[in-house]
C-alpha cells in the first residue's frame, strides 16, 4: 500500500544514491520548506472558506457561493485582492518593527509545525521534547502581536496588544498544565511516544475524568491563546475596531489573518495528538473485524478528520458566544482554570503512579 | 485636530477618540474617552455630525408636510414619530380620528416597536461580541418590513400617519401576514432567550454594569426602557393614553436593578407585551373610514400644542407654537435618545471600555434621533 512514509523513504533513498549526504539534507530541507509553505497556503484557503461557510450556516445565510464551484475560489480571489493592495505604513509608525511583526508571527506559526506527526513516519523533526518545544515556541508569537500593537502608533492597537499580552501569558499556564497531564501518563515528551501510547485507545477514553477535565481546560486555554472568540479581546471589533492589526493592510494584514488560522490548526493538531491519538485509528477493544476496517483508513485521514472536528468546535464557539471582559478573562484563568488544572495534574500523577487507567 | 495632539492628559491618562466612524457607535457619534488603562475616567459625547436642522426646516413646511421629516429622526420608530406629530396637529384642529384609523395606528406602532427592539437586540449582542444574533434579528425584522411595505409603500421612512388618520387603508394581506408573523415570532423570542439571555457570559457582562439609580435617571431625563429598568413607571401609553391604548390590556414591564441587564430584560418583556397588544387588536379592526375628513389646507389656531407618545426608545414629544399661519412658528421635538445619552458619562465612569460599548447598546441610541 502506498503511504506517505513510503514516498518520503523512497525520495530519501533516490537522493542518497546519487548525491553526497550534505546536499541530500539541503534538498530535503528545501522540499520540507516548500511543503510547509504550501500546506500553509492550502490551510489558509480551506480554513477561511470553512469559517465563512460555518458562520453562514449558523447565521442562516448562504455564505460565499459565486466565485468558482460553490464559492470555493472565493478565498483565492480575496487573497489575490490582498496581494495587489497597497501595504500602507502609517507615518508615525516604527517602520522596522511594523514590518517585522507580521513576519515574526507567521514564522512562529511555521516553526511549531516541525514536531507534528501527520501520519506514521511522516514528520519534519522527530524531537524527543516535542511537546515542550511546541509550548515554548508558541509563546514567542505574542511578541509579534505586542510588536505590531506598539509599532503601529495607534491607541486601539496598543490596547489590543496589551490585552493580548496579558491573555496569552496567562492562558499558556493552563494549556501547559493540561498538556502535562498526558505527558505524565505517557512518561515521555516525544510526540511519537504519545501517539504510540494510544494504540489501544485514545487518552480521552482511557484516562478517566482527569483527562476529560484537562481536555476541557485545553480547549478553553487554546481558544484564548489563539485570540479566538469568546476570547478575542485583542481584536474586539466592537470596542477596538480591529485591535492590534488596525493599521495593517494588504498582505501584511493577510499574514496576521493566515497566522490566526494556522495557529488554530496547530493547536487542534496538538489536541488531536494528545487526546485523540494523533493519526491512530479508532479501535474498539478486541473486536478484530471492526479494528481492521478502521485500520484501512489512512492515518492522514484520521489525523485531519480529528483536527477539523476540533476546529469546527472552536468555530462554533466563535459564532455563539459573546466576548468576555478583560478582567473576567483574567479572573477565569487565575481563579478557576489554573487551580483546577493544578489539582487535576496532582490527580493525574496519583493515577499514573497507581496505574489506574485503562492500558 | 486638537485631540490628535493631546495623546494623554496631564496626569498621564490616555485620551481616545471613539468615532465619528467606529463600529461601536452605530452611527456618526464621537466620544472622547479619558482612560486609565482599561478603566474609563470620563466620557464626552460630541454631537453634530449629522445635524440636519430638522426643527428649523419644519418652520417652513406646512402642517401636512412637516410630519415627513420626522421619519428621518428616529428612523427605527418612524411610525411612532409620525403618530406623535399627527396627534399634535389633531389636538390643535380638534379633529376626531375614526376608530379604524386609531386601531391601525396602534397596530403599526406596536409592529414598529417590535422591529426596533429586534434590531436593538441584534446590535446589542454584536456590541458584546456575539455576531450571530444580528442575522437572526434581521430575519424577523425583514418580515415586519415586508408587512409595512405592502401597506405603507415604504420599509423605513413610512410617512403613513397623517393628521386625521392614516394615509391609505390596510392591504388585504395585512391581517393574515401579521397573524403569521406573530405566531412565528413567539417561537423566536424563546430562541432569543436561549441564545443570548441565558448565556452565562452575556449575563456576566450585563449584570451590575452601568448602574443608574431611579433618582439619577429621572434627573437626567431618561425615559423609556432606561427609566423603567430603575423601577419608575413611565410608559406614556399608560400615563397619558392616546388613540385607545387605555382600552387595551397590557403590562408595563418594570425592573429594579437599573443595570444593563435590567434594561435588556425590560426590552425583551416589551417585545412580548407588544405581541399581546397586536393579538388583542388584529381580529377586532373596526370597519369604517381610515381617515377623517379634513380641510385641504390645515391652519392651526394661535397657541401652543404638545403631544407625547411612547416610542421604542422612550418619550417622544412634539411641541408646536402656532401664530395661526400656514406653517408653525416654532417646533421642538423632545427626542428620547438625546436625554438617554446624557446619562452615559454618569454610568460609564469607573467601568471598563468593553462595558462602555455594552452600555451604549442598552441605552439603544439612534444617532439621527440625538442629532436632529
Amino acid at each position: 500500500m502506498i503511504s506517505l512514509e513510503h514516498i518520503s523513504q523512497s525520495i530519501h533513498e533516490a537522493l542518497s544514491a546519487s548525491l553526497n549526504p550534505t546536499l541530500v539534507l539541503l534538498i530535503e530541507m528545501a522540499i520540507a520548506g516548500i511543503l510547509v509553505i504550501s500546506l500553509f497556503a492550502v490551510l489558509g484557503l480551506v480554513l477561511v472558506f470553512m469559517e465563512r461557510k460555518v458562520s453562514a450556516y449558523m447565521q442562516i445565510r448562504l455564505g460565499p457561493n459565486r466565485v468558482g464551484y460553490k464559492g470555493f475560489a472565493q478565498t483565492a480571489a480575496d487573497t489575490l485582492k490582498l496581494l495587489i493592495k497597497e501595504g500602507l505604513t502609517p507615518d508615525g509608525a516604527d517602520k522596522f518593527l511594523f514590518n517585522l511583526a507580521p513576519l515574526l508571527v507567521i514564522v512562529v506559526a511555521m516553526l511549531i509545525m516541525a514536531p507534528i506527526a501527520f501520519t506514521k513516519g511522516f514528520q519534519l523533526w522527530d524531537i524527543n521534547i516535542g511537546v515542550l518545544y511546541v509550548s515554548a515556541v508558541s509563546s514567542v508569537g505574542v511578541i509579534g502581536i505586542l510588536m505590531a500593537g506598539w509599532a503601529s502608533n495607534n491607541k486601539y492597537s496598543l490596547l489590543g496588544a496589551m490585552r493580548s499580552g496579558a491573555q496569552i501569558v496567562s492562558y499558556e499556564l493552563s494549556a501547559g498544565l493540561s498538556v502535562l497531564t498526558i505527558v505524565i501518563l505517557v512518561g515521555s515528551l516525544s510526540i511519537n511516544d504519545i501517539i504510540a501510547s494510544q494504540q489501544n485507545g485514545w487518552w480521552i477514553f482511557k484516562g478517566h475524568i482527569p483527562v476529560l477535565i484537562s481536555f476541557v481546560i485545553f480547549v478553553i486555554a487554546v481558544t484564548a491563546e489563539t485570540n479566538r472568540a469568546p476570547f478575542d479581546l485583542a481584536e474586539a471589533e466592537s470596542e477596538l475596531t480591529a485591535g492590534f492589526h488596525t493599521e495593517y493592510s494588504g498582505m501584511r494584514f493577510a499574514l496576521f489573518f493566515l497566522a490566526e488560522y494556522v495557529n488554530i490548526f496547530i493547536v487542534c493538531a496538538i489536541g488531536a495528538t494528545l487526546f485523540f491519538g494523533g493519526w491512530m485509528p479508532f479501535h474498539i477493544g478486541s473486536w478484530e473485524e471492526f479494528n481492521h476496517v478502521m485500520d484501512f483508513i489512512p492515518g492522514i485521514v484520521w489525523f485531519f478528520g480529528k483536527i477539523f472536528s476540533l476546529i469546527f468546535l472552536i468555530m462554533w464557539f466563535r459564532w455563539t458566544f459573546p466576548r468576555l471582559r478583560v478582567d473576567q478573562l483574567l479572573n477565569l484563568e487565575w481563579k478557576y482554570l489554573l487551580p483546577i488544572a493544578m489539582f487535576n495534574l496532582l490527580l493525574t500523577t496519583v493515577m499514573a503512579i497507581t496505574g489506574f487507567y485503562i492500558k | 485636530m486638537q485631540y490628535e495632539e493631546i495623546a494623554t492628559t496631564e496626569e498621564g491618562n490616555l485620551v481616545i477618540n471613539v468615532g465619528p466612524q467606529h463600529p461601536a457607535t452605530h452611527g456618526v457619534m464621537h466620544l472622547v474617552i479619558t482612560m486609565n488603562g482599561e478603566t474609563i475616567l470620563n466620557v464626552e459625547p460630541h454631537l453634530g455630525y449629522i445635524h440636519r436642522s430638522i426643527e428649523k426646516m419644519c418652520e417652513s413646511l406646512s402642517y401636512r408636510q412637516f410630519i415627513y421629516s420626522t421619519s428621518r429622526m428616529d428612523y427605527l420608530s418612524s411610525h411612532i414619530n409620525n403618530h406623535g406629530c399627527a396627534l399634535a396637529v389633531e389636538k390643535g384642529l380638534q379633529i376626531e380620528v375614526p376608530e379604524r384609523a386609531k386601531v391601525i395606528r396602534i397596530l403599526m406602532d406596536e409592529l414598529t416597536r417590535i422591529a426596533s427592539h429586534v434590531l436593538w437586540w441584534g446590535a446589542m449582542a454584536m456590541d458584546v461580541g456575539a455576531l450571530t444574533p444580528f442575522f437572526h434579528a434581521f430575519r424577523e425584522r425583514e418580515l415586519i418590513n415586508d408587512i409595512m411595505e405592502e401597506t405603507c409603500g415604504a420599509r423605513l421612512t413610512m410617512n403613513y400617519m397623517v393628521p386625521g388618520g392614516v394615509m391609505t387603508d390596510l392591504h388585504p394581506n395585512f391581517v393574515k401576514k401579521v397573524k403569521e408573523f406573530v405566531a412565528f415570532f413567539r417561537t423566536k423570542i424563546d430562541e432569543y432567550d436561549t441564545l443570548v439571555t441565558y448565556n452565562v457570559i452575556f449575563q456576566e457582562r450585563m449584570k451590575n454594569v452601568g448602574v443608574i439609580s431611579a433618582a439619577d435617571a429621572v434627573s437626567f431625563g431618561c425615559t423609556g426602557p432606561v427609566l423603567r429598568a430603575c423601577g419608575v413607571k413611565s410608559d406614556i401609553r399608560k400615563l397619558a393614553p392616546y388613540d385607545g391604548y387605555e382600552k387595551l390590556n397590557f403590562e408595563e414591564p418594570l425592573e429594579t436593578a437599573g443595570d444593563s441587564y435590567a434594561r435588556y430584560l425590560v426590552r425583551m418583556r416589551e417585545l412580548r407585551e407588544s405581541l399581546s397588544i397586536i393579538d388583542q387588536l388584529i381580529d377586532n379592526i373596526p370597519e369604517g373610514d381610515f381617515q377623517a375628513k379634513t380641510k385641504a389646507v390645515l391652519k392651526l389656531p394661535k397657541g401652543e400644542f404638545y403631544s407625547r407618545v411612547e416610542t421604542a426608545r422612550g418619550e417622544f414629544g412634539v411641541y408646536i407654537i402656532s401664530e395661526g399661519g400656514l406653517t408653525p412658528y416654532r417646533i421642538h421635538f423632545r427626542s428620547p435618545g438625546f436625554a438617554n445619552l446624557s446619562c452615559l458619562n454618569h454610568i460609564a465612569k469607573g467601568q471598563k471600555i468593553g462595558d462602555l460599548v455594552a452600555m451604549m447598546g442598552t441605552l439603544d441610541l439612534v444617532i439621527p434621533d440625538i442629532d436632529r
